[in-house]
């Protein structure tokens, strides 16, 4: 019991103080799901827009995909881009193993189904005759797209949020293509699972503390899109 | 008077859905400056008409003629729906506050920001809810809702306004206040309207001219006293319904009855309206009383007219008379009547009908 209330103490200690370890680790962490996010941004509300507003022979596999993509384990993830970037491997020659790049891939291929499917849902769940007016209106394919996307923020700004926060806590896929090399390839996770090991509890829990405020922040974004999504 | 101009025009188009055809329309012109109402039931092609004039929908077959030009569909076909307004039975509108709804047919045009501003504070003033431009669509009720469709419509002033059924899903008083609204603007635009309703009542109120449709084709098209009063076929007879219409004008007023001038004769109906004002006059037919002609009493009595019957059709337990009075009637009478009265095709009677009996719908110009 004292070792916990010991490690909390401790832990309170390194944040109040700004420990420049901690607040390394915590900004790198930031910086490598940030640009994941960014990237799955890009791709997945392009790809889940254009699905959900096109009609093609397929359609149904395709969105199929996308939803078994989001349930994708980030193990099998980080097994997939180790053997890619491995020294023998297909992208071998790039050396970006052990590297934050790796990890920013790895997590883009994480967060870019999760990203996608709900992008996908939110643009089906607009009304069809929404589609209709807009055209009504004179606005060409590309405004429409536009004003749609407009129309569905709150949705994929959840989109967003969820696949930000199924990588800033993500561990498996990170700690394979990243090494967890400090000062590098270190993030919140990596360092959490290594000093636990360690018994280094003080730093342990302030960065589970932080983790936990990020996903707590989260959620309270997504459940305030969630309240406000529902009709009067 | 002015040659009427063609401005919109459908030829020999027909529209497939899951390889059945749900509309086909030979010819259909539209004039610059009409209001054409589209009545018929569910199902009738009123909306397939609408949307496949705007190339929401595509032909499979035909053409669509926009002031004597072909509409050819490509991936330019914006241009062409730019020139129209459709509004829909739902307001469809944004999430987001009034002026942007309003202003969103603008932005698509990319009109300046300035001109923007003056173009929606001016609609939303005509269509009276220049007080709610900052609120969010959210929060308006179901008319506030639809009069911020029309002005976004409106916003954009279109050659064609095309209007689904905008008044459906509105409670009474709000649909009565709008509809009142809506004259007064499209009479200050002089705009054209094509408008679907299975409301037989608002099509009188709105339009010059109404086109029947039923199971994806015109059935009749003609100005609404020939559609209402010389229906084509039984189908048509039985949707605009059996009563008289009749247009006049108000000659004289008393303190809660008028007459109205109906094909120069004088009708004496309950009821408001001002002098000059141009009424509509519906007569059920069980409301109309024949007897045996007389020129005696011609004068004294109101609403007592000698008319010729010019068909009889039997609805089995009692008989339907087609009178021309100077102006058309149809009048119900039972087998013992029609006995007894001696009623035969081309004999004169006399008719009359209660001032009390006549529906009055005011058109407002």
């Amino acid at each position: 019991m004292d070792l916990i209330l010991e490690g909390i103490k401790r832990a309170f200690l390194l944040l109040v103080t700004f420990d420049p370890e901690v607040m390394g680790i915590t900004l790198l962490s930031l910086q490598i799901s940030g640009t994941a996010t960014l990237i799955s941004l890009l791709i997945g509300i392009s790809i889940g827009t254009g699905v959900a507003l096109s009609n093609f022979p397929g359609r149904k596999v395709v969105v199929s995909l996308i939803n078994t993509g989001m349930g994708l384990p980030p193990v099998v993830v980080g097994l997939f881009v180790t053997i890619f970037l491995w020294r023998n491997g297909p992208l071998g020659v790039l050396g970006i193993l052990y590297t934050p790049t790796a990890i920013i891939i790895a997590q883009a291929i994480i967060a870019t189904p999760i990203v996608m499917g709900i992008s996908l849902a939110a643009m089906q769940h607009l009304p069809k005759k929404l589609r209709l007016q807009i055209l009504a209106l004179g606005a060409t394919r590309l405004q429409m797209v536009w004003i749609l996307i407009k129309e569905a923020k709150l949705p994929l700004l959840a989109a967003v949020m969820a696949g930000f926060g199924g990588v800033i806590s993500e561990v498996g896929a990170s700690i394979m293509v990243g090494g967890n090399i400090r000062g590098y390839t270190r993030v919140l996770t990596t360092a959490t699972v290594m000093e636990t090991s360690r018994g280094n509890f003080e730093i342990a829990i302030a960065l589970g503390i932080i983790l936990l405020v990020l996903a707590f922040c989260i959620n309270f974004i997504l459940t305030q899109i969630q309240q406000r999504e529902r009709p009067r | 008077m002015a040659e009427p101009t063609p401005i919109l025009e459908a030829r020999n188009v027909a529209v497939k859905r899951g390889g059945a055809t749900i509309l086909r329309v030979p010819s259909l012109l539209i004039t610059k400056g009409e209001n054409l109402a589209l009545i018929g039931p569910n199902g009738a092609g009123k909306t397939t008409l609408l949307q496949t004039l705007s190339y929401l929908l595509k032909p499979f077959d035909g053409e669509i003629f926009f002031k004597g030009e072909k509409v050819n569909s490509n991936q330019f076909i914006f241009h062409y729906r730019r020139k129209l307004a459709l509004v829909f039975q739902e307001p469809l509108l944004f999430d987001t506050t009034v002026f942007e709804n309003v202003a969103a047919g603008l932005k698509i045009r990319g009109m300046s920001r300035p001109e923007i501003r003056e173009r929606v504070m001016d609609y939303l003033e005509r269509l009276g809810i220049g007080h709610l431009s900052q609120r969010s669509a959210k929060t308006l009720s179901g008319g506030e809702a639809q009069r911020t469709s029309l002005a976004r419509a409106f916003a954009v002033q279109p050659d064609v306004f095309l209007l689904d059924e905008p008044f459906g899903a509105l409670d009474p008083p709000s649909r009565e206040s709008l509809i009142e609204d809506l004259q007064q603007v499209l009479r200050q635009t002089r705009m054209t309207t094509l408008f679907a309703t299975h409301d037989r009542l608002e099509a009188l109120r709105l339009s010059d001219r109404i086109a029947v449709m039923n199971q994806g084709r015109i059935i009749q098209i003609g100005s609404p006293g020939e559609v209402m009063n010389h229906p084509r076929n039984e189908f048509v007879a039985s949707f605009v319904g059996v009563e008289t219409i009749l247009n006049g004008k108000v000659i004289k007023k008393n303190g809660g009855t008028f007459i109205a001038s109906i094909s120069g004769q004088e009708v004496e109906a309950v009821g408001e309206a001002e002098l000059g004002e141009h009424v509509i006059l519906c007569i059920r037919p069980e409301n109309v009383t024949i007897g045996p002609y007389s020129s005696e009493g011609m004068t004294s009595a109101r609403n007592l007219f000698p008319g010729r019957i010019e068909r009889i059709v039997s609805l089995g337990l009692y008989q339907k008379i087609q009178l021309d009075c100077g102006f058309p009637l149809v009048a119900y009478v039972t087998n013992h009547s029609l006995e007894n009265l001696s009623l035969r095709e081309e004999k004169v009677v006399m008719v009359s009908f209660k001032a009390t009996a006549i529906h009055v719908v005011r058109k407002k110009g």
